[in-house]
């Protein structure tokens, strides 16, 4: 008789049981199974009509396309483009205007976001009513409407280059946009950019050590003189040695536009501002309920050790809300960023209007083109919700929640 | 519940795509009592709405011209007003019967689309229109010049080869439809906005001020608008390829809206052919004897409905030029009925 341990029963099968079937046992794995079947077959018969079909019609199908040539031109491009580019290239340019107005758009709407839900908890009566008045009438007006109103009104508002309103003769302001010197690089540009991110380092490294020293030991120490020192004095003292970084290219008017210097164009202000106004306005009602949602007994223990209003609301008040407002937050971010496809309207390329506008209808081939640009938003909403998420959870961590 | 929902969904999708493919477009005309015909937003002389919403132009006369023929009733059409680029996704997706669109005939549209074209409306070429207080005479000398267009178009590939071609720099601003960009010009957004000519005399007279603006005299490029048809309708596509041939035709024979009746009991062989008193050309292609006859009484032949819409009696006044019968200096040319 051996005398070895029975054998626990396998844990695997009993795992799968568990997780498809729930409390219906194998019964309910069967049913999963039988499901994911079915789907998968409509999946499969979804595609296969469409390729037969477009076969029948003899409509060209397939990612070959990307490598043709666009022969198109694009206003705003981050990176070179010519007509004799591919549509791939297009559909990177129009990704990138996406992702810039984006960006931008959520900056800006979370200051402005942040700044007015503190106007509408102000004690001051006059700024509260304007916080109010601001949240009630943008949010309730349709973007796409604001969108056009931005536009139009900028144009209507602006000259024309020829009469463009100079800024000290550097900057021109028309309704072509607004162009300012761009910066060229010199021999010292390298040294200067060097110094510059070592003073980063550098400054980075006081921050983390004067904090040490303020939570483990109780000492204050100042450091932004020094600070200062080597974000302006390193790179200063490079300019002595090197000379000058970089020299600027002045705009000049040449026939009917601007040559030279570098060119925002009406249509990228024009949804930046509506865009980030509007998500703003919810913004705003986010962070208002956040605020709210901390007890009033903390903002009073604050008044109680004697720190001001604002120290109390930016080193109690708000990193509790915080973890009340990222959830909600994430949401107007996915929707700032989609609704920058309302760029169609006012003529500036993004990837909507680009690849799945003017591609799609040089092309035909909508089926490719349309797959291509959900999939790219799935993905851009995708990464900012898991942006946020890891934000979410630090500071929740931090607050050791 | 969500998920059931879902897979319906799929399914519909999958048998409307199986829909799109069924090439008896005639039938399902006929049995829906109604011609579905793709247009633009709003082109006037081409196909715009009125005040009353009726549709008039000469793309709208073409898909009435259709109508007539299967129906001897040019009421029976449904207009789906389409953007330049939903156009062809509208035809493919078989939401449409005919594009008739202002859309050039190029090779790319008519081999990689799964459509045909039919032939040719209007002869037409790419032009520009500028302020003239901008004291412009020539396209040549538009360089650094912003240029809005309406994007999905062949104008904005024809733009980009013109300028590289001469060595000029511009800045394209492309909007979704005529209307912005119209809107966007008269704003001060760009210098130069630029369609087919037609589309430019069309557009100035939408401006507040139509004669501070001017249409530059280059042509840069062959437009050949004309209506389009799915493949794989071979039926179909002779019946829309005809119904133009026929008013053509009967231009070229003198028949008028006005006097069809009386030309149909002239003892003349060819009019007897054409009007359908003598041999079946119309039932051949799924019609009736008379559908000429049908044809020119519902919207005249192609020198009227030319004149009505775009021509010497329309706002517009185009000259006829390429757009002339053969025997008269143009191109307007129809094989035989015969």
């Amino acid at each position: 008789m051996s005398t070895e341990a029975r054998k626990p029963p396998p844990q695997i099968a009993l795992k799968i049981r568990r997780i498809l079937g729930g409390k219906a046992g194998w019964n309910g794995v069967a049913v999963q199974f039988a499901f994911a079947a079915i789907l998968g077959w409509i999946g499969y018969e979804i595609v296969s009509n469409a390729r037969a079909n477009l076969e029948n019609q003899h409509i060209a199908a397939g990612f070959g396309f990307l490598r043709n040539n666009a022969g198109f031109d694009v206003n705003q491009t981050l990176i070179s483009y010519t007509g004799s580019d591919t549509f791939l290239r297009v559909f990177v340019v129009g990704l990138l205007n996406t992702l810039v107005v984006s960006v931008v758009g959520i900056v800006f709407a979370t200051v402005i976001g942040f700044i007015v839900a503190l106007c509408r908890l102000s004690p001051n009566w006059l700024l509260s009513r304007v916080g109010e008045i601001y949240v009630e009438v943008i949010r309730n007006l349709p973007v796409l409407f604001q969108i056009l109103f931005w536009y139009l009104a900028v144009l209507a508002a602006l000259p024309n280059p020829r009469q463009s309103i100079s800024l000290l003769g550097i900057a021109f302001l028309s309704n072509r946009g607004l162009v300012v010197p761009s910066p060229i690089g010199q021999s010292g540009l390298e040294p200067f950019l060097a110094m510059l991110a070592l003073g980063v380092v550098a400054s980075l490294a006081l921050r983390f050590h004067a904090r040490r020293a303020l939570f483990q030991e109780g000492r204050m120490i100042r450091i932004w003189p020094y600070v200062l020192g080597l974000l302006l004095g390193l790179p200063l003292a490079t300019v002595l040695v090197f000379g000058l970084p970089f020299t600027f290219e002045l705009p000049q008017l040449r026939g009917f536009n601007f040559a030279g210097g570098s060119r925002i164009i009406p249509e990228f202000v024009a949804l930046t501002v509506a865009l980030s106004t509007y998500t703003a306005a919810f913004i705003a009602e986010i962070v208002r309920a956040g605020i709210l949602s901390v007890h009033k007994g903390q903002m009073e223990a604050g008044s109680s050790l004697g720190l001001s209003r604002g120290a109390t609301l930016r080193l109690i008040v708000v990193p509790q809300a915080m973890r009340v407002i990222v959830p909600p937050l994430t949401n107007q971010y996915l929707n700032l960023t989609k609704n920058s496809s309302l760029a169609v309207a006012i003529g500036y390329p993004d990837l909507v209007s680009v690849f799945a506008g003017t591609s799609l209808s040089q092309t035909g081939q909508a089926i490719e083109i349309i797959a291509m640009t959900m999939g790219i938003y799935l993905l851009i909403s995708l990464l900012t919700s898991a942006v946020m998420s890891v934000y979410g959870w630090r500071v929740s961590r931090s607050l050791g929640a | 519940m969500k998920r059931v929902t879902l897979a319906l969904t799929l399914a519909l999708a999958a048998g409307l795509s199986a829909q799109a493919a069924d090439a008896q477009t005639l039938k399902t005309v006929k049995d829906r009592g109604m011609l579905s015909c793709g247009v633009s937003q709003g082109l006037p002389g081409f196909s715009s709405p009125d005040d009353k919403g009726n549709w008039t132009g000469i793309d709208v006369d073409v898909c009435r011209a259709i109508a007539g023929a299967i129906f001897n009733d040019p009421t029976k059409i449904k207009f789906v007003p389409l953007s330049a680029k939903d156009r062809f996704t509208a035809l493919q997706s078989g939401e449409i019967d005919v594009l008739s669109r202002n859309t050039t005939w190029t090779i790319s549209r008519d081999t990689s689309l799964g459509a045909n074209f039919t032939g040719v409306t209007y002869y037409d070429g790419q032009g520009f229109m500028v302020k003239k207080s901008l004291k412009v005479n020539s396209a040549l000398e538009l360089n650094s010049a912003s240029v809005c267009v309406q994007t999905g178009t062949t104008t904005e590939q024809n733009l980009a080869d013109y300028f590289k071609a001469n060595n000029m720099k511009y800045e394209v601003i492309a909007f979704a439809t005529n209307d912005e960009t119209v809107k966007a010009y008269e704003a001060g957004r760009c210098d130069v906005f630029t369609t087919d000519q037609s589309g430019l005399y069309a557009n100035r007279l939408k401006l507040a001020n139509p004669n501070d603006h001017m249409v530059l005299p280059e042509i840069i490029s062959k437009e050949p608008l004309g209506p389009m048809v799915r493949h794989g309708d071979d039926q179909w596509f002779d019946i829309v390829k005809w119904t133009l041939f026929a008013m053509v035709t009967a231009e070229e024979l003198g028949v008028t809206s006005k006097n069809v009746d009386e030309k149909a009991k002239l003892e003349n062989p060819e009019l007897k052919r054409v009007l359908g008193s003598d041999g079946n050309f119309g039932e051949q292609l799924g019609l009736t004897k008379d559908w000429v006859v049908r044809i020119v009484k519902t919207v005249g032949n192609y020198g009227e409905v030319f004149d009505r819409n775009v021509g010497a009696g329309s706002p517009l006044a185009i000259n006829r030029g390429l757009n002339n019968l053969w025997n008269k200096g143009g191109l307007q040319y129809a094989p035989p009925i015969r």
